[in-house]
């Protein structure tokens, strides 16, 4: 098993035309993963390397019954793009665009918990990654392999460099969650870790903070009340000054929220071992799996 | 992006915020003009983006035009907390009865914006809640519900404001959810918003902070940026558009991807050192862009010794090599570099890297040896 992209994954590609999209989108195919349809609105009826072009998500789902769709168009035309793959029915939609405007994560967030249907990673995320399954976004998937450790993350390199630490020591990967570096994002440390706690695969979950807001000490009170998986954290930014934001729209110590270290704080408090460094998350996670 | 006092207050302008008539001035005779103008008496306050000037001398009453030259000539140049004051604004005093407090946050763990209101004006708004919790009233707003003008009635009697005014200050809320919305803002904050012995609901103050990712909605937004003042580095790094953050050490970082290099700033904190930048080439960096970052970090005097740390992932390792040894060509610079690529391409990076044969340049082969090798040529230089 593995969560959120697998063999089952029937994937729609908002801005498949572009430049970018169409690029990253065909990797993801190379990949294995089943690439079904692009949505550009007035290009419908054309096609990107044999993938049909809609112009609207309804008739991608209709003629390809798509299930899980990514979003590559440009910040001022995102959000739009996500509601009209939740109004597809859409079940999965993950958001790699960087640079939405903060208002319109927050509406697009509350409009998802209304309708009660699609789940939203990102947005300014890489991507999900199950290794030998499927890959949808960015992460460059040849670094990793099928294994029992789940990994998510805020950062796109950081996972890979933790990713690559871990493979290093001989361990694959479920899936790799990268759940962005914006404010609000669609889904949070809390949620990927109830997939994983969920998946009999995943022996072992990776978590990878950074400063700002209070999502990894949200994640520590889940993990004491209903988590029995190992997890191993690790959180970037614990030098940052406050009140500067850290290329991450969301990685900013406002006053004295946001700090890293009440997140190691928060984190150890609740039994969750936390590296210090890239290298330890990977000497952990080896200990814990008596590797 | 965090506005001065003024132009926040410009902003509400927009609005029906009610508010006092002011000047912005930058000159002693522009504020003397402004006094003159706006008539005493006037209050002088000192424009910088960090809170409690009013103690540290930052703002000042004038009965006459005289007193608000002299007022005017203390404060420009003054330091508030390393802030230079190189601006003014020139407010019309009024007679204050009471003070109240108002802010709108963008509250991320919620998901909404959270409204908060208290009628004790002057003090810190936790040690409110904690002593005085009848005087502070909290809302967050459902954004597919919007705030309507019985949230503003709501949030004014349950803080206790007197009656007389809380319609008054319930519909200068009302008003404020409409600059935080409309104008795309993070943080809408007024402190104090004054009573006047005439009954009269004024925003005295201004703190708004507008998020960078909306101003392509605002143009007219983006020319509230300040220019003076900003870091040299940080000027030239956003002319070339790359994501640098200017810190207090003496070793440069050149990485890829947010994470990663907030990571690198604690790996070589972790090793003894300290970094003198944030520097995020993004996804995907070309040759050119890394030439412009090394450009960026060595512009600051304080660097002793430089790390590269990069893992590729849409950014190829060889481009990044190129580009480092195309800025060696271009730009000599004298101080060591320790380089870490891993990822996309490595081997052939590594490899241009060693043909190159660059001097002064020091590959290592992990984060942790890599931040060790940087931070022992940072001391070296140090010690010579």
């Amino acid at each position: 098993m593995s969560i959120l992209v697998d063999e089952n994954t029937r994937l729609v590609v908002s801005g498949l035309t572009g430049r970018e999209g169409s690029y990253h989108a065909l990797n993801n195919r190379s990949y294995g993963t089943n690439l079904v349809a692009g949505v550009t609105p007035g290009k419908g009826g054309q096609d990107v390397e044999g993938v049909p072009v809609f112009n609207t998500f309804r008739e991608a789902v209709a003629a390809t019954e798509a299930n899980t769709a990514m979003i590559f168009v440009p910040p001022r035309f995102a959000a739009d793009s996500i509601l009209e793959a939740d109004d597809a029915h859409i079940e999965t939609i993950i958001a790699i665009t960087e640079g939405i405007p903060a208002h319109d994560e927050l509406f697009v967030y509350n409009a998802l918990k209304r309708t009660g249907r699609a789940r939203l990673v990102g947005p300014n995320c890489p991507g999900v990654l199950s290794p030998g399954k499927a890959n949808v976004g960015i992460i460059p998937a040849g670094f990793f392999k099928p294994g029992n450790v789940g990994v998510v993350s805020r950062s796109g390199t950081l996972t890979y460099q933790i990713g690559n630490e871990l493979a290093q020591s001989g361990f694959g990967n479920s899936s790799i969650v990268g759940i962005g570096g914006d404010p609000v994002p669609g889904s949070s440390f809390v949620d990927i870790i109830a997939l994983f706690e969920a998946d009999p695969q995943t022996e072992l979950i990776v978590m990878s903070g950074e400063i700002g807001g209070a999502a990894e000490e949200e994640a520590a009170q889940y993990i004491k009340d209903s988590v029995t998986t190992p997890v191993v954290g690790y959180i970037a930014g614990l030098t940052a000054p406050p009140g500067k934001t850290m290329g991450h729209a969301g990685a900013i110590v406002s006053g004295s929220s946001g700090a890293g270290q009440a997140k190691i704080d928060a984190l150890e408090a609740v039994g969750v071992r936390v590296g210090r460094t890239p290298t330890q998350v990977a000497e952990i996670a080896m200990k814990i799996l008596g590797k | 992006m965090d506005l001065l006092e003024y132009k926040g207050r410009n902003v509400l302008a927009r609005y029906d915020v009610p508010l006092l008539a002011g000047r912005e001035a930058a000159t002693v005779d522009e504020a003397v003009a402004a006094a003159e103008e706006i008539g005493c008496p006037v209050v002088v306050k000192a424009q910088v983006k960090i809170g409690g000037r009013g103690k540290l001398g930052g703002i000042k009453f004038a009965d006459s035009v005289d007193e608000a030259r002299l007022q005017a000539t203390s404060i420009l140049g003054m330091d508030i907390r390393g802030h230079t004051v190189h601006e003014l604004w020139i407010q019309k005093a009024t007679d204050i009865e009471s003070e109240y407090y108002a802010a709108i946050v963008f509250d991320r763990a919620a998901k909404a914006a959270l409204v908060m209101l208290c009628t004790e004006g002057g003090m810190d708004i936790e040690q409110v809640a904690e002593q005085h919790p009848e005087a502070l009233s909290r809302l967050h707003v459902d954004p597919l519900i919007g705030f309507h003008p019985f949230h503003g009635r709501r949030l004014a009697y349950e803080a206790g404001a007197a009656p007389d005014v809380a319609r008054q200050v319930g519909d200068l809320l009302a008003e404020l959810y409409e600059v935080f919305t409309q104008e795309e803002a993070t943080l809408v904050e007024i402190n104090p918003i004054v009573i006047t012995p005439e009954r009269k609901v004024i925003a005295l103050d201004a703190k708004v902070t507008l998020d960078d990712n909306a101003l392509f909605r605002h143009p007219e937004n983006a020319e509230l940026e300040d220019s003076g003042g900003a870091d040299p580095q940080e000027q030239m790094a956003r002319e070339r558009g790359l994501t640098y953050v200017k810190l207090d050490g003496d070793i440069g970082i050149f990485g890829n991807g947010a994470g990663l290099v907030m990571s690198t700033l604690d790996v070589v904190a972790h090793a003894g050192g300290a970094a003198a930048n944030f520097l995020d080439a993004g996804g995907g960096a070309k040759a050119d862009a890394i030439v412009a970052s090394v450009e960026v970090i060595l512009s600051n005097p304080n660097v002793k010794a430089v790390l590269f740390n990069v893992f590729g992932g849409i950014t190829r390792s060889d481009e990044v090599a190129n580009g480092l040894i195309e800025a060696y060509q271009t730009l000599k610079p004298t101080v060591p570099f320790v380089v870490r690529l891993d990822g996309t391409n490595d081997v052939e990076a590594r490899k241009l890297l060693a043909d190159a044969d660059l001097p002064n340049v020091f590959p290592e082969a992990t984060m942790d040896s890599a931040a060790a090798k940087v931070v022992e040529l940072a001391r070296g230089a140090s010690a010579a």
